[in-house]
């Protein structure tokens, strides 16, 4: 598919001289969500101002609809709805107000009956008359993205859209994401929540430093790097790993009674055979066998890591 | 050209004006009034005319510039600022809009309140004073004009301010000096040589004068002169404001 938003040697180097982005590269395909993942201060939400123009780069190019963001911002800014991190509302405003001063800035006539639909989706019509200021915080960042979403935008920035908001929100979140993937706008969230990635994401990008570490589909993402393990469960607990396995690298877990055997997926030979036929020449029975697949949290926290 | 943009910036920033109706107008009209009772009646019973002019009348243009000039550039600054301090600047930067259109709206709303508060003054005084108005177009002119401009001073002060005190600084320590300083409430041939001189300096003795001039048809300066420095000062701003637009001095990282 074509790319939506296209990023190519992307950096940033504040006023204070600190380098937020070392080059950045991304195509955005259109129509798929994708998850930006990365400890604080990574660049997430640098790399999404320089996108949306709140920000100027230092050099590199970057694209959204074909359209340059520099030498054509008005196209390519129509295209794009913003949820930003800190919830930024004007404490006297009416709700329906703030949601159609967007509107407008985006150049869009008014248009009550959309605006309606899309503060009814996100549980806010009641409050429609209210000033902000009455407002608890979800509700504030819900307001946020009825604002993003206010000019029908293709592709939808959200940055840690579920900071700081509870399950019931989340779920809400989710349902109003697949549905905007549904109507094809293209979705690019930040978050700490990796469970929310796994949910939701067709993919997956690390970002740490300023810096791109990969950018994969999430389910190869965790078939490749993901290691699998097996566990094997004893009927009767052992002392300790028998000797004649010892080359397997095998944990002991629950007080003798599991066996745990981590393999990489993209090997050749996963060894699992040779493991079980050396547990029967032992004289291991075996009480029942599984498989478990390391989630998108583990890969992320051991790539963090290895780059810390 | 966004005008939906511009229209939404307008709308928006007149509804602050709406929802403080009161404070918008209550406390320049009793400001005003607390002039005319003080000025007028104590002191201008034992002035005579000045220029022909009774000096309730006379003052009454003065008065007038003071509160425009002074409302033009807090209103067109506080509505610039306010995103800035309060973070929702982001939605101006990142909306498919110029920098010209982002000044057209916030400029035209401030210029527009300070307008309002500009005409009810006006209507103040006739309760107080015999007002004649000689050039009733050339006067409401003069006092867009200078809405206009001193609104496009208030979006600089506010681009510029990095806090509050900032904010409120320049039109305290400036513009009421250089008003009152202006000849705003004594014609300048009543002073001493030296301080004629000086007056001379003031930018907005010009303004004044010339504002004096569109009620009277007297007035300290030529009225041409008066034209042209509010249209230098038009100018000046507009030429700063094209340099901040260029750099993204202070508004953008
Ligand atoms: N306006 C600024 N001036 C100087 N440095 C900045 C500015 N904004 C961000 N930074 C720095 O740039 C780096 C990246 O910040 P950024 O906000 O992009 O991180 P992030 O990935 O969004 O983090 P978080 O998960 O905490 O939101 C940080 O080290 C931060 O201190
Ligand atoms: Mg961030």
């Amino acid at each position: 598919m074509a790319a939506i938003v296209s990023v190519t040697d992307l950096t940033k180097t504040y006023d204070g001289g600190f380098q937020a982005l070392k080059g950045v590269s991304l195509d955005i395909s259109e129509g798929e969500i994708l998850a930006l993942l990365g400890p604080n201060g990574a660049g997430k939400t640098t790399l999404i101002s320089a996108i949306c123009g709140m920000i100027t780069p230092s050099s590199g190019k970057i694209s959204v609809g074909g359209h340059d963001i520099i030498d054509d911002y008005r196209a390519a800014r129509r295209l794009i709805g913003l949820v930003p991190q800190e919830i930024n509302l004007e404490p006297f405003e009416k709700v329906i107000n703030t949601v159609r001063f967007t509107r407008g800035l985006f150049g869009k006539p008014r248009d009550d009956a959309y605006l309606e639909k899309i503060l009814r989706q996100l549980s806010l019509w009641d409050k429609k008359d209210a000033p902000i200021k009455e407002l608890s915080g979800g509700m504030k960042r819900r307001v946020l993205i009825a604002k993003a979403l206010s000019h029908e935008p293709r592709v939808l920035f959200l940055d840690e859209p579920t900071a700081g908001v509870d399950v019931e929100l989340r779920k809400d979140m989710w349902e109003i994401v697949e549905g905007l993937r549904a109507d094809g706008v293209t979705i690019i969230l930040t978050t700490h929540y990796i469970e929310e990635a796994e949910a939701i994401a067709d993919r997956v990008g690390v970002i740490t430093n300023g810096e791109i570490l990969l950018v994969r589909p999430k389910d190869e993402l965790i078939q490749q790097m993901g290691k699998k393990e097996l566990w094997i469960e004893l009927p009767d607990a052992i002392a300790s790993v028998p000797v004649a396995l010892e080359s397997f690298d095998l944990r002991l877990e629950q007080d003798g009674t599991r066996l745990i055997y981590a393999y990489d997926t993209a090997s050749e030979r996963t060894g699992i055979t040779k493991l079980l036929s050396t547990l029967s020449d032992e004289g291991i029975t075996l009480r029942d066998v599984s498989t478990r697949q390391s989630s998108l949290e583990d890969i992320f926290v051991g790539l963090v890591g290895e780059n810390a | 050209m966004n005008w939906q943009a511009i229209r939404a910036i307008y709308i928006f920033e007149m509804a602050r004006f709406f929802r403080t109706l009161m404070q918008s107008f209550l406390s320049p009209v009793l400001s005003t009034s607390l002039y005319f009772v003080v000025f007028g009646a104590a002191i201008g019973s034992r002035i005579d005319q000045i220029e022909g002019v009774s000096y309730g009348a006379f003052i009454v243009p003065g008065l007038i510039m003071l509160t425009t000039m002074t409302q033009a550039t807090a209103n067109a600054s506080f509505g610039i600022y306010f995103p800035k301090f309060i973070g929702t600047i982001y939605e101006l930067l990142s909306a498919p809009i110029s920098f010209l259109e982002i000044v057209i709206g916030y400029v035209g709303a401030a210029a527009t309140k300070a307008f309002f508060i500009g005409m009810i003054i006006l209507g103040t005084a006739f309760f107080f004073v015999d007002l004649p108005i000689k050039y009733p177009f050339l006067m409401l002119g003069f006092l867009i004009l200078t809405c206009i401009s001193f609104a496009l001073f208030g979006f600089i002060i506010g681009i510029w301010a990095g806090n509050f005190e900032q904010l409120q600084i320049i039109p305290l320590l400036v513009i009421t000096p250089l008003v009152f300083l202006g000849g705003s409430f004594y014609s300048v041939t009543m002073l001493p040589p030296f301080w004629q001189f000086v007056t001379m300096l003031n930018p907005v003795f010009y303004l004044v004068s010339g504002f004096r001039w569109a009620f009277f048809g007297t007035a300290d300066v030529p009225i041409g002169l008066s034209l042209m420095a509010i249209a230098l000062f038009t100018l000046a701003c507009l030429v700063f404001i094209g340099w901040i637009f260029r750099t993204g001095w202070r508004i953008k990282p």
